[in-house]
Parts: C-alpha cells; sequence; structure tokens
C-alpha cells in the first residue's frame, strides 16, 4: 500500500537540513546517511549522497530520473559472488 | 473477422473474450469498451456489424495505449529502472524476480529452464 498524500514524502529530518544548506552554500559535499528510507526530493539532484548498506557507505550520485526513489535502492545490503564452480 | 489496431483477429468468441487479445486489454477494459460503444458482451465477435466495428475502432484508437506503443512504454520504463541503477533495475538486469519474491526454490519465469549442475554433492550422513 502506498504512503498516504497527506503526510508527504518521508526525508529524514537532518539529512533535508544538510542538503538545503548546501543547496544555499552552492557547496558540493558528499553527505553520510543512515537513512535509506528518505525519498530522494528533487533538491537532491546533483549530490552525491553516501548510503550506507549496513557495512559501510555507498556513494549515490543523484540525478534527475532518480527522484521519487528511496536511497536505500542504489546501496545493496546483498553481495552475490556467483555460485559453487571448481574448488582448488 | 474483425481486424483492430493492426494484428488481432480472434473469431467465433464472445465480444469481451475477443478483445482481450489486443495487448493492453484485459477483462474490465473489454468490458468499458463494449459498454461504451454499446455492444452486448455476448455478441460473438464475427457477428459485429461494420458500424460496430467502426465505433469500436474509436474508441481503442481515441482512448488507449495498446500494442506496440504500450510494449515500448514498458520497454523505456524498465530501461528507465536499470539505468539509475536502483535495485529494480539491477534485479531485471540479472533476471531474477523484482517484487521481492523468494528465490530459493521456483521463480523458473524470470531465472527459465533448470539449469542442472553436473556432480552436485549430495548431503553425506
Amino acid at each position: 500500500m502506498s504512503r498516504s498524500l497527506k503526510k508527504g514524502p518521508f526525508i529524514h529530518y537532518k539529512l533535508e537540513q544538510r542538503v538545503n544548506e548546501l543547496n544555499e552554500s552552492g557547496k558540493k559535499t558528499v553527505v553520510k546517511t543512515w537513512s535509506r528510507a528518505s525519498m530522494i526530493s528533487p533538491d537532491f539532484v546533483g549530490h552525491t549522497v553516501a548510503v550506507h548498506n549496513g557495512n559501510r557507505f555507498i556513494p549515490v550520485y543523484v540525478t534527475e530520473n532518480m527522484v521519487g526513489h528511496k536511497l536505500g535502492e542504489f546501496a545493496p545490503t546483498r553481495q552475490f559472488r556467483g555460485h559453487g564452480g571448481k574448488k582448488k | 473477422m474483425a481486424r483492430l489496431v493492426g494484428v488481432d483477429l480472434p473469431k467465433n468468441k464472445r465480444g469481451v473474450v475477443g478483445l482481450t487479445y489486443i495487448f493492453g486489454v484485459g477483462n474490465s477494459t473489454a468490458c468499458t469498451i463494449l459498454d461504451e460503444a454499446k455492444i452486448s458482451y455476448d455478441t460473438k465477435v464475427k457477428d459485429w456489424t461494420d458500424a460496430e466495428i467502426a465505433a469500436l475502432r474509436k474508441i481503442l484508437n481515441e482512448k488507449y495505449k495498446l500494442e506496440g506503443e504500450l510494449r515500448s512504454e514498458v520497454q523505456i520504463n524498465i530501461k528507465r529502472l536499470m539505468d539509475i541503477g536502483c535495485y529494480r533495475g539491477i534485479r531485471h538486469r540479472i533476471g531474477l524476480p523484482v517484487r521481492g519474491q523468494g528465490t530459493q526454490n521456483n521463480a523458473r519465469t524470470r531465472k527459465g529452464r533448470k539449469k542442472t549442475v553436473a556432480n552436485k554433492k549430495k548431503a553425506t550422513k
């Protein structure tokens, strides 16, 4: 089920603050965040966000097309190393 | 012998069923279309009059995105997901289920026919 429109999109308030600060000062620094559930709003476009995947931070460069997705979608939490094969 | 939006011509079927042979028309869309054209659901496709076919053609052309156009739209959406490198896009790329289904068993629609692994170790007692 989708989120109620009344509430608006969820963005962690500190992350939002940081991005707004960056937009005002015009700087482009990497913003670290653990908030994988935050929606990417149009303000994020052009910034690089380091999204935590449980192990380390994955740098995500936000483009126009990503708006509306969640940050976590771009930082996979599992790594697939392939099946079996020859052991030696 | 009706030919609507390109290549479709199912005969001997009830109108509602016949329309669903078009890519982009399912049961409920077929009902709305027939309601709008004021044709009974039960009229066989071969029994449609020319006027009725013309009416259907008009509705299909004006209101719906069908067949090739719809297919390309779907492809574009998938392409977009793959290009931005999000989770769903990655799943599309490697051909695994996209919507969170399990993959330990089954998931054969996405994974294709079984690939048997030679000399797979049996569990020893």
